[in-house]
């Protein structure tokens, strides 16, 4: 016997099947295949000549100075997030709501245009560059403009996790923990600290990835000099324009490495804060 | 320790939260800051405990200005609204975070600092919710956990913010009791905002009704209750009948309705003021009073009847509204839609030109 069926509006089978079809096809052909075929091409020379590849000077050298970059970057906009969050969400003054507009400007500016602002403004020419250049101090096309670029493009990210968090959590505790005769700082790790964690972690991997991945402000001021000032993305570039197709491959496969890493971090952060 | 709070002023940017507050709180005492939303009662428990800063005024401890002293320093109990419990803590770690967070050279040992938590949460009645988290716990519990958690420190001070606020009715009432004993057990000086006004006439020594960043009434429950100064006061402080009219030999009228005043009186434009048990109701009106109303309502619910009555011939903003006793409607079964007529026995006369209420007493006249 027929068992009548209850239909919600537009839940026919046709549609159905048509909608996830499209979805799993398109994500397949957009995303999937795209990151398979960086592996598929990564190792056509087997692995012999992926190690040979990674090996390289010139690509040791950048993943050295991409990890620099990171480390360097991630615990400075941590600390910077934190201190912008707190700032925004416990106290009350005037220019607080621009502030927290101004906190998007990296998200909402072209990398390109970032790089370009601090050329003008740290390049030899430019207002700071030249009474930096008096006493010796190059900025861009080294280390510390890369580091400088990917401070810029990276600070939203923690600083985006935590207010909303903190907004909700409100001051209550915090209040609390005072009227006990907590001092400052353990206010903050003894209970600001535990109840971010989570949400901080989150916009650590967050920074972590786009530090390491970052190209458009980086290559502006890099200069691209081989083994100097060269990260791993603008390696792969310079390798692919170089003709070497496998070697570009090779190198690109550590990023998307790091970048499945990432999303399995998330992954468990994400799990993490929603039990808590 | 006794409290003391002088010429306090406090604005929130343009907003003037509190006006010129003076307030002396007695030490060992349970006083209640009463009001409605707005009135800035919060405000100043929060500047007593130092979480706010008033633009002007002094606070005193015991005759010790601590109004520059930080709140970390103040060492007073306080017990947030919604209980501000550590939530990544347990209850254990909760209740001894002031403890833990003491300088090394005044920290009591670890044994030390396990035992006093143990004797606290005795003293809740909750130690066996010891390793529990916030979460867990339900809103009673909660808030006994950051009642212990501020008496961790034996503080001499104790303040409380809507402490009972956010709890079912039956929870609200014994904890009001426990809160009471305890008080009375360790004799430390209280002072808690609520907004209830049973709650604050049940439990406390004295109770300060404030509103619109005012004081308006500063005296013990009963005195308050029954001597009332401004219309603000007694309207807050239970249901209350009225009668407007206007004042003429000795007679205030409106409508149809009358009331002789067992005192002379200037002539005035004057309300009435009853509270439900100083008012008689009879089948036919009397010499001293001709209130007739039609019963609108009748309520048989709680320790007495509650009779609503709407005015018949004359006006009124709000129902009256008349309790008698179990007994005296088990007689007369008085019925919805029945005529009858108050009388007052006590009554409350505030006329327009004059600052003080004038209490009127008929059982002495008669």
């Amino acid at each position: 016997m027929a068992t009548p069926k209850h239909r919600r509006v537009g839940d026919s089978p046709m549609v159905r099947r048509l909608l996830i079809g499209t979805a799993v096809l398109l994500t397949v052909l957009l995303l999937f295949m795209p990151l398979v075929l960086i592996f598929v091409q990564a190792l056509s020379e087997g692995w012999a000549g992926y190690a040979g590849n990674i090996l390289d000077d010139y690509t040791l050298d950048a993943i050295g100075l991409t990890l620099v970059v990171a480390l360097m970057t991630v615990p400075l906009n941590m600390v910077f997030g934190v201190f912008l969050a707190w700032l925004v969400t416990r106290f009350r003054f005037p220019g607080r709501k621009v502030l927290t507009t101004l906190i998007d400007i990296p998200f909402a500016v072209s990398p390109v245009v970032a790089g370009l602002l601090y050329l003008l403004l740290y390049g030899s020419n430019g207002w700071a560059g030249q009474w930096l250049g008096e006493y010796d101090i190059q900025l861009m096309f080294s280390w510390p403009g890369i580091v400088m670029v990917t401070v810029f493009v990276t600070c939203p990210f923690v600083a985006r996790e935590l207010i909303p968090l903190m907004q909700q959590q409100g001051s209550e505790e915090e209040e609390a923990g005072v009227v006990l005769g907590a001092s400052g700082w353990q206010l903050f790790r003894r209970i600001t600290l535990p109840n971010i964690r989570w949400a901080l972690l989150y916009g650590v991997i967050l920074t972590n990835a786009r530090a390491v991945g970052e190209f458009g402000a980086v290559s502006v001021v890099s200069g691209n000099i081989r083994g100097e000032t060269n990260t791993l993305p603008l390696h792969v570039e310079l390798l692919y324009q170089d003709y070497n197709i496998v070697g570009a491959f090779a190198a690109a496969s550590l990023l998307a490495a790091i970048a499945l890493l990432t999303l399995v971090a998330k992954a468990i952060v994400e799990w993490r804060q929603s039990r808590v | 320790m006794s409290i003391e709070v002088q010429g306090i002023n406090k604005f929130f940017d343009t907003f003037q939260a509190l006006h010129d507050i003076d307030l002396t709180i007695p030490d060992g005492q349970l006083t209640a800051l009463l009001g409605p939303s707005g009135s800035g009662k919060t405000t100043l428990l929060r500047i007593i405990a130092g979480l706010e800063n008033p633009e002007q005024g002094r606070v005193l401890f015991n005759g010790r200005d601590v109004t520059q002293l930080h709140v970390r320093d103040r060492r007073v109990g306080f017990v947030f609204q919604h209980y501000a419990l550590f939530r990544h803590m347990t209850v254990a770690q909760n209740v001894a975070f002031g403890l833990d967070v003491l300088p090394r050279k005044e920290r009591p040992s670890k044994p030390e600092i396990r035992k006093r938590v143990a004797d606290l949460l005795e003293m809740v009645q909750l130690d066996h919710l010891a390793g529990r988290y916030p979460v867990q716990l339900s809103g009673g519990q909660k808030q006994r956990i950051a009642l212990a958690r501020a008496m961790a420190m034996r503080p001499e001070i104790l303040l409380l913010d809507e402490p009972f606020g956010a709890l079912d009715a039956k929870v609200r009432k014994d904890l009001r009791r426990w809160l009471r004993n305890l008080h009375d057990e360790l004799h430390f000086t209280s002072v808690f905002v609520t907004h209830d006004q049973e709650e604050a006439l049940e439990l406390s020594d004295q109770v300060v009704v404030m509103s619109n960043g005012r004081i308006e009434q500063m005296d013990s429950p009963l005195e308050l209750y029954a001597r009332p100064d401004s219309r603000f006061v007694f309207e807050f402080l239970g249901q209350v009948n009225v009668l407007s009219g206007k004042i003429s030999e000795g007679t205030i009228r409106q409508g149809n309705a009358w009331v002789r005043l067992p005192d002379s009186c200037d002539n005035d434009d004057a309300q009435l003021y009853l509270r439900p048990h100083e008012v008689r109701l009879t089948q036919a009106p009397t010499e001293e009073a001709h209130l007739p109303f039609q019963i609108e309502a009748i309520s048989v619910i709680g320790a007495e009847v509650r009779i609503e009555l709407k005015p018949d011939g004359w006006a009124c903003d709000e129902l009256w509204e008349v309790g008698i006793s179990h007994t005296e409607f088990n007689a007369r079964r008085p019925q919805r839609g029945d005529r009858c007529y108050a009388v007052p026995e006590v009554g409350h006369l505030f006329c327009d030109h004059q600052a003080v209420p004038k209490t009127l007493d008929w059982s002495v006249a008669r």
